[in-house]
Order: structure tokens, then sequence, then C-alpha cells
């Protein structure tokens, strides 16, 4: 009785050590499937990452590409200079530390006047009935669909001296003499929630229109008054949502160059701007890389934050 | 059910609108002023129109334009839509966390290290290989589809997610090769997320200024570039026709995109009752 049962087994195991080590030294076809994004991932955004590092320690030259070789052999003999003037100038110069401080704080501005008009109007149209909550969201999205450069050049005709805004409190008689505002700092931050608004609306109205709406009328019920629904249950369930959009703000809006370079003056400050210069006016290649590892590190917290959070939703979609 | 207080939404959402349309309204409004003076009104007057339709420098880089656009976007979609496949249905692999670090970082990386680091990556490239020859087309493509592959792999990894997984087993069970099943069943059943895939990285990659200036060479100048060295000279009111046709088509394309997919929902919604 015992053959027939044990016979196939016996047959399947001698084979078996040679195939296994022959799958192992041919690539399944889940690893090919893997390798596939993951290449192009590694190859144009982690390696390109690597070289800023790398030229950031390299020297400036006259010629193409316009920085000199970490690593010379000269006559059997390997040369290795790593310029690190670009980093100890970067970490002493008094006007680069007033570009980070000021970049952090355009962007911390930028993201809480973001969250104080995006938060009511991502709320409101997520309490909206249903046919006018989709006409509502293409109206956010809207702008975001048009040429940014465009819309930010609309404020340039807006906030003139002899723009609409100042004619238009001129005419009222709320004020007699034009208001400098375009070339500001003000300029800049107007011109900054403006274009960045969007995206803080939209992960936190994915979040608002989620929300069991049975737990504020429980609430409401218990005797809760509107504001305090509001504080102890809408806000702390649409935490996630508030945390991704201001991410999703500050950010990029720590390393912008378009708002400042058209709305800003000669004193706005802004890490983006300053990289761009070192680059494209001064054609100073390795300076330019040594900002922008600069502008990582500065970015690394808030970068981390957002890895930790997009992985987080990651295993919630999973279960 | 708790009604919203009405003042405080009216307030709050008409405020809000007006921050975003005021702008938008005032370009199209003095696109149609003669003066040359962009924000005095003199009389109504489609001069800039016509300039617009002169103008081969901007029409020369709106071409330009329009075919970066259509090849990042068919390239966006079929490698955004392999790597977030990768992300929604492979498990955890070894490496998984870099490969969702590389997928997160470029949804909020500033642009302009994105740009430096690319053109360093060809620059190097150039100088070892030969290859890419300059900078162009080519090299401002790889720096569009960078952009976008992480939008649509976002994407498409939650429409993938809210699949049914039975019906890719039934396929399976019925003797159908893995990759059969992709290209048969899920590729159609994510169908609407490919299209706002395309959609997304066509107008990210239509309307992107910093990489494209760092990945652009001589006679590769794209629309917004064009647009950015006119804007950045002061006020023009040529810019405000551009500004309008570019809202006319894609207010259109929104709706006819949404009345689309309005159409498609009802469809699903009628099959499944």
């Amino acid at each position: 009785m015992s053959t027939p049962i044990e016979s196939p087994v016996a047959a399947a195991r001698t084979p078996r050590p040679r195939a296994a080590w022959l799958a192992r030294l041919r690539p399944s076809g889940r690893t090919l499937v893997i390798a596939g994004p993951y290449t192009w991932l590694l190859l144009f955004f982690f390696v390109p990452f690597l070289l800023v590092v790398k030229i950031s320690f390299a020297d400036m030259e006259l010629g193409i590409p316009p920085y000199t070789e970490l690593v010379t052999i000269d006559q059997g003999v390997v040369h290795v200079a790593l310029q690190l003037s670009h980093y100890a100038f970067l970490l002493t110069d008094s006007l680069y530390f007033a570009t980070y401080i000021s970049s952090l704080q355009v962007a911390a501005v930028t993201t809480l006047l973001c969250l104080l008009i995006g938060y009511p109007m991502a709320y409101y149209i997520a309490r909206s009935n249903e046919s006018a909550r989709n006409l509502l969201m293409m109206a956010v999205m809207l702008p975001f669909w048009t040429s940014f450069v465009i819309r930010v050049y609309a404020w340039i005709g807006i906030l003139k001296n002899n723009g609409l805004l100042n004619n238009f409190l001129m005419s009222i008689g709320l004020i007699h003499t034009p208001i400098e505002l375009y070339r500001t700092n003000i300029a800049v931050y107007i011109g900054m929630v403006y274009s960045y608004l969007p995206f803080l609306v939209m992960p936190l109205y994915a979040h608002l229109v989620k929300m069991d709406l049975r737990l504020l009328e429980a609430a409401s019920d218990l005797g809760a008054k509107p504001w305090k629904v509001f504080t102890t249950i809408t806000l702390p369930l649409s935490k996630n949502g508030v945390i991704a959009g201001c991410l999703l703000v500050f950010i990029p809006a720590v390393g912008e160059y378009v708002i400042p370079e058209l709305l800003g003056g000669a004193n706005t400050l802004m890490i983006g701007r300053v990289m761009w210069n070192e680059f494209f006016d001064n054609a100073d290649w390795p300076m330019a890389s040594a900002v922008a590892c600069a502008m990582v590190v500065l970015l690394l917290v808030p970068m981390a934050l957002f890895q930790h959070f997009q992985a987080k939703q990651l295993e919630e979609g999973r279960k | 059910m708790i009604r919203p207080n009405r003042t405080l939404q009216g307030l709050s959402l008409g405020l809000g609108f007006a921050f975003l349309y005021i702008p938008i309204l005032s370009l199209i409004v003095y696109s149609f002023n003669d003066s040359q003076l962009v924000t005095v009104w003199t009389h109504f007057s489609t001069r800039w129109y016509a300039a617009l339709l002169q103008d081969d420098e901007l029409i020369a880089a709106a071409w330009l334009s329009l075919r970066v656009a259509l090849l990042t976007a068919f390239a966006s979609v079929i490698i955004g839509t392999w790597a977030g496949f990768v992300l929604a249905r492979l498990g955890r692999f070894k490496g998984f966390t870099l490969y969702t670090a590389m997928i997160n970082a470029p949804l909020v990386i500033p642009e302009v290290i994105q740009g430096i680091s690319l053109l360093l990556l060809f620059v190097e490239l150039e100088k070892f290989f030969g290859w890419p020859a300059g900078r162009g087309v080519f090299t401002i493509w790889i720096g569009h589809v960078m952009l976008c592959i992480s939008y649509v792999a976002i994407i498409v990894q939650s429409r993938v997610r809210e699949l049914n997984p039975s019906l890719e087993e039934a396929a399976l069970d019925l003797g159908a090769t893995p990759l059969k099943v992709f290209f048969t069943v899920t590729l159609p059943l994510i169908s609407q997320a490919l299209m706002a895939g395309w959609l997304l990285s066509f107008t990210l990659s239509i309307d992107d200024l910093v990489l494209s200036a760092f990945l652009s060479g001589p006679g590769s100048t794209t629309l917004p570039l064009v647009v950015f060295s006119r804007v950045r000279l002061g006020l023009n009111p040529e810019m405000n026709a551009l500004a309008t046709l570019f809202i006319a088509i894609v207010t259109i394309g929104v709706i006819a995109v949404n009345q689309v997919m309005l159409a498609s929902q009802r469809r699903r919604l009628a099959v499944a009752t």
C-alpha cells in the first residue's frame, strides 16, 4: 500500500536541489517585474542625486563640463581632490544663513495661510450636497490645470503700483497714494498661497468627505455645541489630511524659484532662487550643487515625515 | 443630519473662490483691451490675438511643448502604471522602503533639485558614453517623465488596491499566464485611472518650467520658457491673450473629461443594477 504513495515523493525529492539552485540563478518573473521600475528610478532619481553630492566637492573650471574631476590618475598615482570650500562658505556666510531662515519662514507662513483659507474651503465643499461637491472641486482644480507661470503673472497686473488693486482702492477713496506691493515679500506670499492652495485643499477634502457624519450627529445629539463638535471630532479625524496637505505645500515652497523671481524684490531671499542664480548666472555648477545639498538637508525632516505618512497610508490600504 | 452654517459656508467659499478666480478673470478681461498698457482700459479689441498668430517664436515653442507633452504622457503612463502595480500587488520585497521613497520624493522635492541632478546625470553620461549628445527634446522628455511617473504610480496603486482580487485569481485559475491576466483583466479595469494619469502627465509636462530650463538646449525652448522670459520683463498684453486661450482650452477639456467620466460611471451603475 505504501509504494504508490512513496514513489512520487521520492521522485520529486531527488532532482529538487539542482532545480532550486538553477531557479535561483535565473531571475523569477516577480524579480523581473520589480526590477523594471526599480532600475528606472535608481538611474534617473537616485544616481543623479549622488552626482549632485559628488559635484558639490568639485571645483569650478572653464570648460565642458565646467567642473573639475574629483579623482585623477597621473603617472600611476591616484589624486583625490575634494573641494570643501563651498560647504565652508555655505555654513559661514551670513547672507546664506539669512536665505535659509527666510526660505523656511516664507514656506511656513505660506503653509499657515493656505491652511487658514483652505481648511474652511475643503470643509464646506465636503459638506455640500453631492452634485455641488464635484462641481466645486472641479473649480478648485481648474486653476491648477492652467499655466502656472501665467497665473503668477496675473498677479503682477493686480499688485503693481498702477495695477488693479491700487486703482480700485484709490477709486473708492480708501488710500490716496498706491501701496507698494509688487516686488515685495507680501506679493511673494500672495503668489505662493495662490499657487499652492489646491495642493492643500485636495488631500484635505479627500479626508473630510470620507468622514462618517453620524459621529457628528451623535455628538450634537448629546448636546455638544457646533464648535465643540468641530474641535473634538472633525479636526482630529482630519489630522492626516492636514499633515499631508501642509507637507505638500511646505516642502516644494522652500525651494520655490518662479514666484519670488516674478513677484519678489531684490531682497526676497529664497534658496531656490540663490541656487538658480549660482547655476545660470554665475555658471558655478559645484556651488549650485552644494546649495542643492544644503536644501535637501534643510528638507530632510519634512521629507522623512512625508515618506512616513505615505507609507502609513500604503499599509492602511493593504489591510 | 446636521446642516453646516449657511452664512459661514457662503462666506468662506465665496472668498476662497474669489481669491482663486479674480486673477484669472482679470487676465481674460484685459486680453481684450486695446491699450499697450495692460492695466489701463481703452476699448475692446482682439489685436493681441492677431499678434499671437504672427508670433513665430511662440508658435514654434507651443508645438515643441505639445510634442514633449504627448511623448511624456504616454511614457509616464506606461512606466508609472508598472511602478504603481509593483507597489500595490507585489507585497514587500527587498529594498521596498527605498522604492517607496523614490516614488514619493518626486511629489514634493523642489524642482530645482531634480533639475540640477538630472542635468548632471546627462552631462556625465555624455562625458563617458558620448550619449546623449547635448541637451534637447530627449533630455526634457526624460525629465518630465521623472516628474510624472510618481503621480501616475500613486493614482494606479490606489485604484489597483480597490479591485477585487478574485477577478484576477479566477483568470489565473482558468489557466491564463500572469502577463495575460495583467493585460486582459487588470488593465481594462483600471482604464479610468490610466486616463486620469495620462491627463495629469500631459498638463504637468506642458506646464513645466524649472526642469525644462535645466534640461533644454539651444533650439529646444518650450512654451513656458518663452512665456517666462517675456513676463520677467513685466506686463505684456500678448501673454494675456495666450492665457485666455489656455484657460478656454482647459475649461472645455475639463468639462468634456468630466462628462465622459460621469457617463461611464452611470453606465457601470446601470450594469450593476
